[in-house]
């Protein structure tokens, strides 16, 4: 079974249909990546499994469980922890008491401890910065403390929405190092980005959304070398 | 000479600008109306002030923009600017003398004119007036050449004596209380102002101080955390003994100040739980205040003759239903945010005033004639020693104790895990929900808080005043709490407590100002926000980030993606 299913959503805003059916897969230790174009329902995707919207048909299974039941609190609980589009952490906040919120609901203080120190070792640059208000951080600093705060909550699948977005090509490849080494130390990954190449480089698995459709799926390896894939999202000829 | 002329230019225009503020200030008829509002008696008024402050000012803005910087130099810039401004007030006055500005400006009558001449004949009178305000130029110039030391000892006895001379009335209004201390500072004050020669020791005595003071070291910082602790508790015993003993020194007609300061602080105390920490802006505060005044009145007159209960009795039943009103208006507007939420916040405040002013509850809560006869709270134990509470003295105490009860549940929830929750959902909702946090839940705590805390101020209110009427309970005062929020500085507990001072004291302490009262206090609210517009006492956080954001960390790293083909 699965780690995740999501089985022929369809998700509204409004009149608006952005999701029309789509499903897939996640299997435990993986890193599937979701790519394609501005407005092919990405994010919305990601913010139907989250909980934050509704599908009005189709369902989402975790760990063999139907998710419609919860609320979205409550999906967190379940362990899906999310990473936001345009980093959105607590700019008033220090770094510590962003990570200590990406804790919130866990109880054992003792393994949040732990998981602190584990993930100041994976982004040590937080360590050097957790005084400091969130809102100072730079771009890049931003981006490590929405993943270490999303990481805090120990989930079993992390949904990262976009990192690379808005930050220098260094970076890109920082951000994805970690990506790949989160998912080293067992975290499973469901990963959307615009940056087709370096997304489909680390991917296990990959699917390719165009107007609320999945219209292709297949490994990353694979992906990166289909031509419709090359043409459309990574710029070769 | 391309510095000269811009130089005098320069002065030219300050000192034009100085004589249109004095023109701006007369047209409205501050001038006039402080002419006999003395500073020192006899010797220099108010009006008199406002004449001579902006020529001085503008002298001073014309000198310091000056680009040459020799005395010889600066004292003519200064000369230019005063005379400029001179000029200006001499041609409203000639104006005045030809057509009748008085049909469009009433106050542009030959009273004004009159206190332009030094009540002289219009020639010599106004000719005095000019030479005097190129002579304060000219001071302000030799002001600015003084060496530092001199300057500051005699900038601050001025300032002494101008704040001490304008709060005259005030401050012998106090002493009255202390009677033999009253007569031993009874030479300083004549009528309401200083006297020539209190003016004159309370200038040697500030001057002499500051002069004394300058340069030497500050009090030294305490590094030792023991002498620290001492140091501390020291401070707050100290305060706790004046406040304790601050009705007594300030009188009757201060301790009513007081205790309204101290209801608003009550109030602004739990709406800084709602917007500050929790980010919800509600504008229909009051009505948990009216609420709070309401059960209190309901349950207690013997006029509306329910229940006849005691306040004490009354007083959890007040603090229940203004809890649940908290979370009844919480359920409607949870999916709201921003200014739609303010908007429903500001019709529920309507809402609950009208349904107190309506003939239709009115056998139950008085309409407009409100409740009277309101019980006051006794305290004490029966048979042994009670005391009713009636006097504005003694209803200061029993703020004073619900202040450091609500503070202190205010700090402790800032500091705790809901706290946290709170400010989590004002920096980013959606996120926040994300964490796994329950906004539903977080929200109508923060609001239940927050009606909480206002329902409190609301019993005191009812049980200071003694009766209640709808008219207590306008829109005004749920803006009064929330600018008292932003002057002191948003989510800050001590910024509370200074907001409130400034928002509610100020206007009290401006009464001599008369109807000008609420000119020059909008102008100081402007000038607060204009100076510290992160608050007068901001949350740390707050102030950390502004002042970061003034040297921003290296943005290198922030440039968009560029895409990787």
């Amino acid at each position: 079974m699965a780690l995740l299913e999501v089985n022929n959503i369809h998700t509204y805003y409004g009149n608006i249909h952005a999701l029309k059916g789509v499903s897939l897969k996640v299997e435990e230790g993986e890193i599937v990546c979701l790519i394609g174009g501005n407005g092919a329902g990405k994010t919305t995707t990601l913010r139907t499994i989250s909980g934050a919207l509704r599908p009005r048909e189709g369902n989402i299974v975790f760990m063999g469980e139907d998710l419609a039941k919860y609320k979205p609190h409550q999906i967190v609980q379940k362990g899906i922890a999310m990473v936001p589009e345009g980093r959105r952490i607590f700019a008033r906040m220090t770094v510590m008491e962003n990570l200590e919120m990406g804790a919130y609901i866990r109880k054992d203080k003792q393994k949040v401890a732990e998981d602190l120190e584990w993930v100041f070792e994976l982004l040590p640059r937080l360590k050097e910065r957790r005084r400091q208000v969130g809102g100072t951080l730079s771009g890049g600093e931003q981006q490590m403390l929405a993943t270490a705060r999303a990481l805090m909550a120990r989930p079993r699948l992390l949904l990262m929405d976009e990192p690379s977005m808005g930050l220098a090509p260094v970076l890109v490849e920082a951000i994805f190092d970690t990506i790949v080494k989160i998912n080293k130390e067992g975290t499973t990954i469901l990963l959307v980005e615009q940056n087709a190449l370096m997304a489909l480089s680390v991917a296990n698995r990959g699917y390719v959304l165009e107007t609320g459709n999945i219209v292709m799926e297949d490994t990353g390896e694979a992906l990166k070398k289909n031509p419709r894939v090359q043409k459309a999202y990574l710029g070769m000829e | 000479m391309q510095n000269k002329y811009t130089d005098w230019k320069q002065a030219l225009r300050s000192g034009l600008l100085g004589g249109v503020i004095v023109v701006v200030l007369s047209l409205i008829g501050i001038v006039a109306a402080f002419i006999n509002t003395y500073v020192i008696h006899d010797v220099i008024s108010l009006g008199e002030l406002l004449i001579l402050g902006p020529v001085m000012a503008l002298s001073l803005t014309a000198i310091r923009k000056a680009t040459n910087k020799q005395p010889g130099f600066l004292l003519l810039t200064a000369a230019i600017s005063g005379l400029a401004s001179g000029l200006v007030i001499l041609a409203l006055a000639g104006l005045g003398q030809v057509i009748n500005l008085r049909a469009m400006f009433l106050n542009a009558s030959p009273d004004l004119y009159a206190i332009y001449a030094y009540q002289q004949a219009p020639i010599p009178g106004l000719l005095l007036r000019l030479l005097v305000c190129v002579i304060v130029s000219l001071l302000t110039a030799g002001f600015t050449l003084l060496p530092a030391r001199i300057k500051t000892a005699l900038g601050q006895g001025l300032l002494y004596i101008v704040v001490i001379g304008l709060m005259g009335r005030l401050i012998t209004m106090m002493l009255s209380n202390w009677g033999f201390v009253a007569i031993l500072f009874q030479w300083m004050f004549a009528a309401n102002s200083l006297s020539l020669i209190g003016a004159i020791v309370l200038f040697l005595l500030t001057a002499g101080l500051a002069y004394w003071r300058y340069g030497r070291p500050k009090v030294k910082r305490i590094t030792d955390p023991k002498k620290q602790k001492v140091v501390r508790w020291g401070t707050l015993a100290g305060l706790g003994v004046i406040l304790i003993f601050l009705p007594n020194i300030l009188g009757l007609w201060f301790s009513e100040i007081l205790d309204n300061v101290g209801l608003f602080i009550l109030m602004g105390l739990g709406l800084n739980i709602v917007v500050g920490f929790a980010g919800l802006l509600d504008l229909g505060y009051v009505a948990f205040y009216a609420i709070g005044a309401y059960t209190i009145g309901v349950l207690t007159s013997p006029e509306l003759g329910f229940f006849n209960w005691t306040f004490w009795q009354a007083f959890p039943v007040a603090l229940l239903m203004a809890f649940i009103s908290g979370l009844l208006l919480g359920l409607p507007i949870l999916k709201m945010r921003g200014d739609y939420l303010a908007i429903v916040t500001l019709g529920f405040g309507e809402i609950i005033r009208i349904l107190v002013l309506s003939d239709w509850l009115k056998p139950w809560l008085g309409g407009t004639q409100g409740i009277q006869r309101i019980q006051r709270p006794v305290i004490g134990i029966e048979g042994v020693w009670t005391r009713t509470l009636t006097s504005q003295q003694d209803l200061y105490y029993l703020i004073l104790a619900g202040i450091i009860v609500v503070a202190f549940v205010a700090i402790r929830l800032r500091d705790s895990r809901l706290g946290r929750t709170w400010m989590a959902l004002r920096e980013d909702e959606d996120v926040a929900v994300a964490m796994g946090i329950n906004h539903v839940a977080t929200k109508l705590t923060a609001f239940a808080m927050g009606a909480l805390f206002s329902g409190i101020g609301g019993t005191l209110f009812a049980a200071k005043i003694g009766s209640i009427y709808p008219s207590s309970f306008q829109f005004l005062v749920s803006i009064n709490i929330l600018s008292l929020i932003i002057v002191g500085g948003m989510g800050s507990i001590p910024g509370v407590f200074v907001g409130a001072l400034a928002l509610i004291g100020l206007p009290e302490l401006l009464r001599e100002f008369a109807e000008y009262r609420y000119l020059f206090y909008g102008a100081a609210l402007v000038a607060m926000m204009l100076t510290k517009p992160e608050g007068l006492w901001p949350e740390a956080r707050h102030r950390l980030e502004l002042h970061e954001e003034a040297t921003p960390p290296p943005e290198a790293e922030a440039e968009p993606a560029t895409e990787n083909a």
